[in-house]
C-alpha cells in the first residue's frame, strides 16, 4: 500500500515539472511584466534595474529553476496587478471556492446518487422519466445560464436570495468560512446548485446506468433469492458495485468543479480564486496565473491519487498481498 | 410415497411472455409434485423450460415473463400469487436456490462470512454474533477447510468449486425445505462436479430436505433423483421413477434422450440421434410439440395434444399410451 502510495507520488512528478514548465513559459512569452510594470514614464536605467530585481537577465533554465524553487516553497513572487503576493492573494480566495465547491459536490452527490438510485430501480415510472427529462435540461443548459436563470427568479422576482457575493463570513485562523452565518448560507445556495447541476445529473445518469447493469448480474438474483430485504439488496449489494465508476467521475468533477467554478464565480461575483483567475487574465497578471494553473494541478494529481486510494477501499479485488488460500 | 400432502405441488402452471409479436408461451400446462426429502431431477434441452420452471417456483421469474395459470402450493399453500415481501419471507426460508455459475453468484464486495451470515440474520432470530459462529460451521460443514480463518475471505480467494460450496451453505443456512438447484454443476470442471453433487446429496439427505434439481446431465439424474420429470418445448414429457425413466422409457423423446447416452459397457459406432431441433417457442406445432421429430408419430399426434398418461411405471405426455389408459381406467 505504502509502495503504491510513493510509486504514484513519483509518476505524478513528471505531470507537474511539465505544467510548471507551461506556466513558466507563460512569464517569458505572454505579455511583458516589466512595461506593465513600470506604466508609463520611465527611464532606460529604472528598466533595467527592474528587469535585474526580477531576475529576467538570468537565463530559462536558471529562472525556471529559481521558478520551482520557490514555488515548492508556495512562493510565487509579486502579482503585477496588486503588487500583493501571490501566495497571499490564493490564501485569501482559496476558501471561498473550496467550500462552494464542496457544498456543490455535496448537494451534487446527496441528491444525485439517490436519483440514480430510484430511476435505476423503478425505470418506467413517471418520477424517473421526469428525473431523466430534468437530467436532460441540466446536462445541456450552460452553466452562464442556469445561473443568470436563478439569479432572475429567486433574486430578482422573489427576493429571497442574494444575487451576488458570499454574505457574512467569519474568520478561523486564515481561513474565513461562510457556512457560519445566515448570510453567508444563504448567499452559497445559488451559486452551489449552478456549480452542481451539470455534476447531479451527470452522476444520476451514471449511477442509473451502472443500477441496470448490476441488477441483471446473478449475484443481485441470488440475492434476491436468498430472500434478503429489497433495502439490502438496492441499497446494500447493489449500489455498492456501482461505486468504483462513480467515484472515478464523481473525484474527476470535484477536480473539474474547482477548477471551473470560474464561470459560476463571474456570474455571482464570487470573491474565490476562479474570480482571482479571470481579472488576472484580463490584466496579464502572469504570476497568478501561473500559480492558479500549478494548483489545479496539483489539485487534479491529489484526487486522482484519493479516487486509486478509494478503489483499493471498495473492491477488495484490487487488494493485493492477502493470502490467495489453497483451493 | 405416502399419501399425505406433498411439500411443493404445481399445478396446471403456464409461464406467458408478452412480447411485440405475441404471447410466447414458454411453460404450458406442468403439473408435478415433490415430497418432503424427495429429490426431483428435472431434465430436458436448453429452452425447455426447466430452469424457468425452477424461477416461477421461487417466484423471481424475469419480467416480463409471468405465471398466466396454474397455482405453485408449498404444503398446501399457494405461494404464486403472494406479494414480493410474503414470498420474500419465503425465499431462502422455506425454499433455497442454488445457482448455475459459482463465479457470479456471490457478491463479489463482500466476505462469505458476511453473505452468510446476513441471510441467516434475515430468517432466523439470531444475534449477529451467533450467525457468524454459525456461518463457520456451515463452511466447515459443505468442506472448506479451515473454516475459520475463511470466513472472512472474499469470493475471489475461492476456486469455482469451494464457490460453489459456499453458495450451497448460502442456500441450505436458513434450512428451507426445498432446494431449487438449477444446473448445479454445468460450470464446474468435470472433476469438481461429482464432489459438489455427492456433497448435495448427503447434506439434503441429512437435514431431510427436498430437491428440485434441474440439469441436462442424466449422469447427474441417475445417481441423486429419486424421481424425474423430462421436459420437452415447455412441457412434461415424461414423468416417473429415476430407474423406470432410464431404464425403459415411455415416450419417445425419452427414449431417444436415452440412446443418445454413450454406453460404458460397449462399444458402439455411433450414438442415436434424435433428428431436427427442439421448436421455439413461436412454433411450437399443433397436436403433440414432439411430432415432427417423433419417429412412432401417427395422425393423432399431429391434431391433439397429448396430457401425461400412465405408460407402465411412469407417466407420458403420448398418445400411445392413450389405449393404455382406457384399459387401466
Amino acid at each position: 500500500m505504502f509502495a503504491f502510495i510513493i510509486s504514484r507520488i513519483l509518476q505524478a512528478l513528471p505531470v507537474m515539472l511539465t505544467v510548471a514548465l507551461i506556466s513558466f513559459a507563460m512569464f517569458a512569452y505572454v505579455g511583458d511584466p516589466v512595461a506593465i510594470m513600470l506604466g508609463q514614464d520611465f527611464t532606460e536605467a529604472q528598466r533595467q534595474a527592474l528587469v535585474k530585481d526580477l531576475g529576467l537577465d538570468q537565463p530559462f533554465w536558471v529562472q525556471f529553476g529559481t521558478f520551482i524553487g520557490n514555488a515548492v516553497q508556495g512562493e510565487f513572487g509579486l502579482s503585477y496587478r496588486l503588487s500583493r503576493p501571490v501566495s497571499d492573494l490564493i490564501a485569501e480566495r482559496a476558501p471561498a471556492t473550496l467550500e462552494l465547491a464542496l457544498t456543490a459536490a455535496i448537494v451534487a452527490l446527496l441528491i444525485g446518487v439517490p436519483m440514480g438510485v430510484y430511476t435505476g430501480l423503478y425505470r418506467n415510472s413517471w418520477l424517473s422519466r421526469f428525473f431523466l427529462t430534468f437530467s436532460l435540461v441540466g446536462v445541456s443548459l450552460p452553466t452562464f445560464l442556469i445561473g443568470i436563470l436563478l439569479i432572475l427568479v429567486f433574486a430578482v422576482w422573489l427576493g429571497w436570495l442574494p444575487s451576488f457575493g458570499r454574505g457574512d463570513t467569519v474568520k478561523l485562523g486564515w481561513w474565513s468560512t461562510g457556512f457560519l452565518t445566515w448570510t453567508g448560507i444563504k448567499a452559497l445556495i445559488l451559486p452551489s446548485i449552478t456549480l452542481g447541476l451539470f455534476q447531479l445529473t451527470l452522476i444520476m445518469r451514471l449511477v442509473r446506468a451502472e443500477m441496470l447493469e448490476v441488477l441483471r448480474t446473478d449475484y443481485i438474483k441470488f440475492a434476491r433469492a436468498r430472500g434478503l430485504p429489497n433495502r439490502a439488496v438496492h441499497f446494500g449489494h447493489a449500489l455498492k458495485n456501482t461505486l468504483v465508476p462513480v467515484i472515478t467521475i464523481v473525484g474527476l468533477q470535484l477536480g473539474a468543479i474547482i477548477a471551473f467554478a470560474i464561470v459560476t464565480e463571474t456570474v455571482f461575483q464570487w470573491p474565490g480564486m476562479g474570480l482571482l483567475f479571470i481579472q488576472s487574465v484580463n490584466q496579464a497578471d502572469i504570476p497568478v496565473m501561473a500559480a492558479y494553473l500549478l494548483l489545479i494541478s496539483a489539485l487534479f494529481v491529489s484526487i486522482n491519487l484519493i479516487v486509486d486510494l478509494l478503489y483499493y477501499a471498495v473492491d477488495p479485488r484490487l487488494r493485493i498481498g492477502r493470502g490467495q488460500g489453497a483451493h | 410415497m405416502s399419501g399425505q400432502n406433498p411439500l411443493l405441488e404445481v399445478r396446471h402452471l403456464r409461464v406467458e411472455f408478452p412480447t411485440r409479436r405475441g404471447t410466447l408461451v414458454a411453460i404450458d400446462d406442468v403439473s408435478f409434485t415433490i415430497s418432503a426429502g424427495e429429490v426431483l431431477g428435472v431434465v430436458g434441452e436448453s429452452g425447455a423450460g426447466k430452469s424457468m420452471t425452477g424461477a416461477a417456483i421461487i417466484g423471481l421469474l424475469e419480467p416480463p415473463g409471468r405465471i398466466a395459470a396454474g397455482e405453485i402450493l408449498l404444503d398446501g399453500r399457494r405461494i404464486d400469487n403472494l406479494r414480493y415481501e410474503d414470498m420474500r419471507r419465503i425465499r431462502g426460508k422455506e425454499i433455497g436456490a442454488i445457482f448455475q455459475d459459482p463465479l457470479t453468484t456471490l457478491n463479489p464486495l463482500y466476505t462469505v462470512g458476511r453473505q452468510l451470515a446476513e441471510t441467516m440474520t434475515t430468517h432466523l432470530p439470531i444475534t449477529p454474533a451467533e450467525a457468524r459462529k454459525r456461518a463457520i460451521g456451515w463452511l466447515d460443514l459443505v468442506g472448506i477447510p479451515a473454516a475459520a480463518q475463511r470466513i472472512d475471505s472474499y469470493p475471489h480467494e475461492f476456486s469455482g468449486g469451494m464457490r460453489q460450496r459456499v453458495v450451497i451453505a448460502l442456500a441450505l443456512c436458513a434450512e428451507p425445505r426445498l432446494i431449487v438447484a438449477d444446473e448445479p454443476t454445468t460450470a464446474l470442471d468435470v472433476s469438481i462436479q461429482a464432489q459438489i453433487i455427492a456433497l448435495l446429496k448427503s447434506l439434503a439427505r441429512e437435514k431431510g430436505t427436498a430437491m428440485m434439481l434441474v440439469t441436462h446431465d442424466m449422469g447427474v439424474i441417475a445417481e441423486t433423483a429419486d424421481r424425474v420429470a423430462v421436459m420437452y418445448a415447455g412441457r412434461i414429457a415424461e414423468i416417473g421413477p429415476v430407474r423406470n425413466v432410464v431404464k425403459q422409457a415411455s415416450h419417445p423423446y425419452t427414449v431417444g434422450l436415452m440412446g443418445s447416452i454413450p454406453p460404458l459397457d460397449r462399444r458402439v459406432e455411433r450414438l442415436a440421434q434424435i433428428d431436427g431441433a427442439m421448436p421455439r417457442l413461436s412454433a411450437i406445432p399443433k397436436g403433440c410439440a414432439y411430432n415432427p421429430r417423433c419417429p412412432k408419430v401417427f395422425a393423432r399426434c399431429r391434431e391433439d395434444r397429448p396430457d401425461l398418461l400412465p405408460a407402465g411405471a411412469t407417466q407420458a405426455a403420448c398418445w400411445l399410451y392413450a389405449g393404455e389408459a382406457k384399459t387401466h381406467g
